[in-house]
């Protein structure tokens, strides 16, 4: 039953020369390769916030590593007699109720908090990411002891866990010095920090694991334990990368918090914690606040650093996460 | 007959914007749909289809722009509309039956209040006269115990039931026009007939225009009055649907036209290649075998049934109603079958019959609960060790997702030599040679290898894939619906391929599909799974044209433009 055609209906071919026909699937091989990093570092290249992030870590890492570029002045050296004295050439922020020199003492004081934060965060992603990714693939019992570990240490909150331990250890080892002094903090963070990271790669595990890849490698012979490492926890590694670039400047806040205590790291360790706490009795008599406000401000904005970095590299890593 | 256009749209162009530069990807359509007409819009991903559709109910995705041209709908032009006016034509003018039922409900709502929404927003009924329309539109979507239906959530709904929903929900303002945007392609055939059956019946009830996106020719044929075939963001040809199945003059469409499988499926020049590509494959892989047979560390005594399923048996415990008990799942229930060397033999079923299940466990990657698989004579069961290596070398799978089979962190060249690497084959200077070898056997160039999966098309992957089965010079591959996520082009390459490999390497075949059209290019035997169990199992020609159980009828029934053809 043929029906009439109507109009705008006809049959209608589009000139062959202005609709060439390319070969199915064809292939472009000029432009140059590329992989899920690369095309990360591209897109991160082209974000403000990386980019300032960026900066401002660069310049904390040249202050850690030569802080004697920016002032003459010896954090530790502190004359009663200039306590509280203003600014004055060569001490562009005065001194502090000790007498010492503040810009010179949150110069220096960079090494320790930002230790803390590298050291804490390193420990947490290598314990968190092995106990999590073994917790994620062997599933079943393993993954039932590890899980209900880091339950437990999940229900405690960290500072208050720290506070506890970092006490005990106080009374048994008062004289610590700088690195006794920051493996200590380092330590209390880590054993209490790590079940987050371990729950994140767990899932993250447990989602690449079941990818056909997987299967394709488990069939071509490979080894149980060559997958996981291989194939899958690279796989798995973008979520925890974020978290962990977030909970760096986490763990420097915990520790400034820890030392303004009194508990974190000791008073000879020069920290910003340390000259923040030191600088607490200031505010309430409420004379020379710059005093307090140069570490805080130098904390402040390391910690913001860490975490704009930790955004700009999840909204790379992450397609799902991406804002239009 | 005088009528008035419905729609028209004309010299469409749509772009894309990314870093201020407009990407086009519609560029001068032209298409007319008439009142009570189904049109079809036919082309492969990318060809520019959806964002025609998408266009016409003002809902481009992300930077998408109308740049040129008008879309008149009942006369009036809507390309520039606002949001505003979008809205009221949404639902009562034009309804949008979107592509993945599984994705478009919202799975915290009723499904009932899901389709109560659309009749409320369109100001048609408010409150207990809304619920009573909900029950009718239900029931007209082919629903029973309606009212009981309404109050599910959607994950209480199959996959069917909930296109069906999304049917209702579609038509319940009763538009004048309706979009159905590759509304079955997620559906098993049986389910996608049914659906379609469904839809065809309503709208001609209704008298609703539909605009039909589909990749596959053969469904548009069967459905459709008008065919519009893209290509590229381009009409390239637009007609009458059977003069364009049976003449097609531009060359896209006759590539399409020859390899649609629906279509392809139906020729006898299929068949006899086929026989040619068997008779060259069992002859090659013969002198394998002769081979196999006299060479140390190799899993082998030359048998001509390389792989025999005996009484193949897999259950699953699921957790059951109370923590201490379980539910017992037959995902396969007593499968016997042999493999003949160089032969390719076919499992068919829908999703749940069990045929994947039955694949992992010939590969060994899922423990069997009964039965045995043995591999040229050997109990791969039994295999440990240095055996079992071996016997992983001879079996190799492909599997169905071109997009999670390749490591996304691997080069493709890492890719293909891991296999080798694994098993200690060669220097990696022998390895290279090797690898650039094998790309070049799956038609792929040597300059791929420096790059990432995530730069190639699916059907590129495909081919990796492909050639990483192949390192290990298996005699058994195993495709796990290795083409179904392709476009019907590059399915029909892949298919060639896979003969040409065939024949050339006498490699047998383990083909898994749900879909019946593929099967004629490249298997010799069927077995039809349903529930776990095989239902026939025969020869590929009996099968499709003397099958003998009605299960096997319905998946045939259900390839589409199957009647259309017999005449082509």
């Amino acid at each position: 039953m043929p029906k009439p055609t109507l109009a705008g209906q006809e049959r209608y071919v589009a000139p062959i020369e202005e609709t060439p026909l390319a070969a199915v699937d064809s292939i472009q091989v000029d432009e140059a390769p590329s992989s899920q990093w690369k095309e990360a570092w591209k897109q991160l290249r082209r974000n403000p916030m990386f980019l300032i992030s960026a900066a401002l870590l660069a310049v904390l890492a040249v202050v850690i590593a030569f802080p004697g570029l920016f002032t003459n002045a010896d954090p530790r050296f502190c004359e009663v007699g200039r306590s509280l004295d203003p600014p004055s050439p060569g001490h562009p922020f005065g001194f502090n109720f000790q007498g010492c020199d503040v810009w010179s003492r949150t110069l220096y004081g960079a090494r320790a908090s930002v230790a803390v934060g590298v050291l804490t965060t390193l420990f947490v992603v290598v314990i968190g990411g092995i106990t999590g990714a073994i917790a994620g693939f062997k599933g079943g019992w393993a993954d039932a002891i590890i899980s209900r570990i880091s339950d437990i240490f999940f229900a405690i909150p960290l500072i208050l866990a720290a506070i506890v331990s970092l006490s005990a250890l106080t009374n048994a080892f008062p004289d610590r010095g700088f690195w006794g002094g920051i493996a200590a903090v380092v330590v209390t963070l880590a054993v209490f920090g790590w079940p987050q990271i371990a729950r994140i790669m767990r899932g993250s595990v447990i989602e690449v694991k079941n990818l056909e890849f997987v299967d394709a490698a488990r069939a071509i012979g490979a080894k149980d334990s060559r997958n996981l490492w291989r194939h899958i926890v690279p796989n798995a590694m973008s979520p925890v990368i974020v978290t962990a670039t977030v909970s760096l400047g986490i763990f420097i806040v915990a520790e400034a918090t820890l030392s303004f205590l009194g508990l974190g790291l000791p008073f000879t360790v020069v920290s910003w914690g340390n000259d923040i706490a030191e600088a607490q009795r200031l505010v309430r008599s409420g004379t020379r606040l710059g005093v307090m406000f140069v570490p805080a401000a130098a904390l402040a904005l390391t910690v913001l650093s860490f975490i704009l970095l930790g955004d700009a590299v999840r909204d790379a890593l992450d397609p799902k996460a991406k804002k239009r | 007959m005088s009528q008035q256009p419905l729609l028209e749209v004309r010299n469409l162009d749509v772009a894309f914007y990314a870093d201020k530069k407009a990407i086009p990807a519609v560029e001068g359509a032209n298409l007319t749909v008439y009142p009570g007409q189904t049109v079809a819009i036919v082309g492969e991903s990318g060809s520019g289809k959806s964002t025609t559709a998408h266009a016409i109910i003002g809902l481009l995705p992300g930077t998408g722009r109308v740049t040129g041209g008008e879309i008149l709908f009942d006369g009036k032009d809507i390309a520039h509309s606002s949001t505003k006016d979008f809205e009221s034509l949404r639902g009562d003018q034009i309804g949008l039956v979107p592509q993945d039922p599984m994705s478009n409900l919202n799975p915290l709502w009723r499904v009932g209040t899901q389709i109560k929404e659309s009749l409320v927003a369109n100001d048609i009924a408010k409150g207990k006269d809304a619920d009573r329309r909900v029950n009718g539109l239900l029931a007209e979507a082919g629903l029973n115990d309606v009212e009981r239906r309404a109050r599910q959530y959607p994950h209480e709904f199959s996959g069917g039931m909930r296109q069906r929903a999304l049917i209702a929900m579609g038509l319940a303002a009763r538009p004048k026009l309706l979009i159905a945007d590759e509304p079955t392609s997620a559906l098993d055939v049986t389910v996608q007939k049914q659906i379609l059956d469904h839809l065809d019946g309503l709208t001609d009830e209704l008298g609703t225009a539909v605009l039909l996106i589909t990749h596959d020719l053969g469904l548009a044929a069967e459905r459709a009055d008008h065919i519009v075939v893209m290509y590229k963001g381009r009409v390239v040809e637009s007609g009458p649907a059977l003069e364009i199945l049976k003449n097609p003059e531009h060359p896209y469409t006759q590539r399409l036209v020859s390899s649609a499988p629906s279509i392809a499926s139906q020729r006898l020049s299929s068949v006899r290649a086929r026989a040619e590509v068997r008779e060259q494959a069992v002859q090659t892989a013969g002198e394998i075998a002769a081979q196999v047979a006299t060479t140390q560390g190799e899993v082998g005594k030359g048998h001509d049934d390389i792989i025999v399923v005996e009484n193949l048996t897999k259950v699953f415990m699921l957790p059951g109603d109370r923590p201490w008990r379980k539910t017992e799942l037959r995902a396969v229930d007593d499968v016997s079958f042999r493999l003949r060397r160089g032969t390719t033999t076919a499992i068919v079923g829908e999703s749940g019959s069990g045929k994947s299940t039955v694949a992992r466990m010939v590969l060994g990657l899922l423990d069997r609960t009964g039965g045995t698989v043995h591999f040229d004579g050997y109990d791969t069961g039994q295999l440990k060790g240095k055996r079992l290596m071996a016997l992983r070398r001879q079996m190799q799978p492909v599997f169905q997702n071109p997009y999670a089979s390749l490591d996304p962190m691997y080069s493709i060249f890492k890719s293909i030599e891991e296999p080798l690497a694994t098993h200690g084959i060669g220097s990696s200077a022998e390895r290279e040679a090797k690898v650039r070898d094998l790309l070049e056997k799956v038609s792929l160039p040597g300059s791929i290898m420096r790059r990432y999966p995530n730069e190639l098309s699916g059907g590129q992957r495909q081919r990796v894939a492909i050639a990483r089965a192949l390192a290990l010079e298996p005699e058994v591959v195993v495709l796990d619906e290795a083409v179904s996520a392709l476009d019907v082009l590059v399915q029909a390459q892949i298919l060639e391929l896979l003969n040409d490999l065939q024949a050339e390497m006498g490699l047998s075949y383990l083909f898994i599909t749900h879909d019946l059209a593929v099967v004629r290019q490249i298997a010799d035997n069927v077995l039809v799974m349903q529930d776990g169990k095989i239902v026939e199992a025969a020869g590929v020609g009996e099968v499709f044209d003397n099958p003998r159980e009605g299960y096997t009828r319905r998946l045939l029934d259900a390839i589409p433009g199957r009647d259309l053809l017999a005449s082509a």
